[in-house]
C-alpha cells in the first residue's frame, strides 16, 4: 500500500512537469518520469514476498514465483516509452532548429 | 523491504531535481539516476528481464536527451513558471494522491499478489518430462511475450516501427530545401534561426 502510493507521488512529479514547466525537454523529462512511475506500479502489483523469478529450474516450487504477467506487458511498454520519447526529442529538436529556442510560450507568440 | 523504501525515495528526490535544477544537462543526468535506480528497483522486486531492458533503455534515452540539449543549452531563456498555475496543479494532484490512496486500498497487498491468470502461464510451463501443451520455455516472461501474447508483440513492433519512421520524417533534411529558400525570401520572420 504504501508502496503504491510513492509510486503515485512519483507519477504526481512528473505530471507536475508537464503541466508548469515551459521548457520542451522539461516536459520530456516529466513525461518519462511518469511512464517509469507507472511501470514500476505494475511490477510492484506483481511482487511476492519472499517470491522468485519467474523461471523454471529443477529446484524451483511453483507456487513461490512473482506474477510473470505484468512482467511481459511492462517490458513492451518500456520499448514503446524509448520510441515515444525518441519521437518527442526529435520534433522538440525540430521546433528549435525553426525558432531558436525550447520555450513553449515564446513558440506560440512565434506562430505562422 | 527496507531497499524498496530507501530506493522509492531516492527516485522520487532525483526526479524532484530533475524538474527543478535549472541546467537541463543536469536535469537530464538526474533522469537517468532516477532510471538506474528503477533498474536495481526491479532486480529487488524479481524482475530481471525487466531491468535489464529498462537499463539499456535508459541508457540510449538518455544519450538522445543529451544529443538534444547540449549544443542548445546555453540559448535557453530563464523559465518564467507559472506560480498560480503551479499552486493550482499541486492542488489537484494532492487531491488525486489522496483519491488514488482510496482506490489502492481496493486492490490485493503489496506482496500478495492474486495471480488469477499468471497461475494458467505457471501450470503450463515447462515440463521437465517432456510433457505435450507446455511450452517448453523455462523463462515464463519469455513465453507469455513470444508465444500467449504474441500479437501484443507484433503490436509493440508495428509501434517501434511506426516511431523510427515519423523521428526519420521529422529529421530529415532532404526534402526540406524548398522550404528554407520560401523563409530566405521572406526575412522579417524569425532570422538566424538556421
Amino acid at each position: 500500500m504504501a508502496v503504491y502510493v510513492l509510486c503515485m507521488v512519483l507519477f504526481c512529479v512528473g505530471i507536475y512537469a508537464v503541466v508548469s514547466k515551459r521548457n520542451l525537454i522539461r516536459i520530456i523529462i516529466g513525461i518519462m518520469i511518469s511512464e517509469n512511475a507507472v511501470n514500476l506500479f505494475f511490477i510492484a502489483t506483481a511482487y511476492r514476498i519472499g517470491g522468485r523469478s519467474p523461471i523454471f529450474s529443477p529446484l524451483t516450487d511453483v507456487q513461490n514465483m512473482v506474477d510473470p504477467l505484468p512482467h511481459a506487458l511492462v517490458l513492451t511498454a518500456i520499448v514503446i516509452g524509448l520510441a515515444t520519447t525518441a519521437l518527442m526529442v526529435a520534433l522538440a529538436m525540430r521546433l528549435h532548429e525553426k525558432y531558436g529556442t525550447f520555450d513553449i510560450a515564446q513558440i506560440r507568440e512565434l506562430r505562422g | 523491504m527496507v531497499a524498496i523504501y530507501v530506493l522509492l525515495g531516492l527516485m522520487i528526490v532525483g526526479a524532484i531535481v530533475a524538474i527543478e535544477v535549472k541546467n537541463l544537462l543536469s536535469a537530464v543526468v538526474a533522469l537517468g539516476t532516477v532510471g538506474l535506480m528503477m533498474s536495481i528497483l526491479f532486480l529487488l522486486m524479481k524482475a530481471p528481464d525487466v531491468a535489464i531492458t529498462l537499463l539499456v533503455v535508459e541508457i540510449l534515452a538518455v544519450i538522445i536527451l543529451i544529443r538534444a540539449t547540449i549544443k542548445r543549452d546555453v540559448e535557453v531563456p530563464e523559465e518564467k513558471d507559472r506560480p498560480i498555475g503551479g499552486l493550482i496543479a499541486l492542488a489537484f494532484l494532492l487531491v488525486l494522491t489522496l483519491v488514488s490512496a482510496g482506490a489502492f486500498g481496493e486492490l490485493p497487498p503489496f506482496g500478495e499478489p492474486q495471480m488469477r491468470v499468471a497461475s494458467y502461464y505457471l501450470d503450463q510451463g515447462y515440463s521437465l518430462e517432456g510433457e505435450p501443451g507446455g511450452t517448453g520455455a523455462a523463462n515464463v516472461v519469455a513465453s507469455v511475450i513470444l508465444d500467449y501474447r504474441a500479437y501484443d508483440t507484433l503490436g509493440e513492433a508495428t509501434v517501434l516501427f511506426t516511431a523510427v519512421v515519423g523521428v526519420l520524417a521529422v529529421m530529415r533534411k532532404v526534402g526540406r530545401k524548398k522550404d528554407r529558400l520560401a523563409t530566405a525570401k521572406e526575412p522579417t520572420e524569425e532570422g538566424g534561426s538556421a
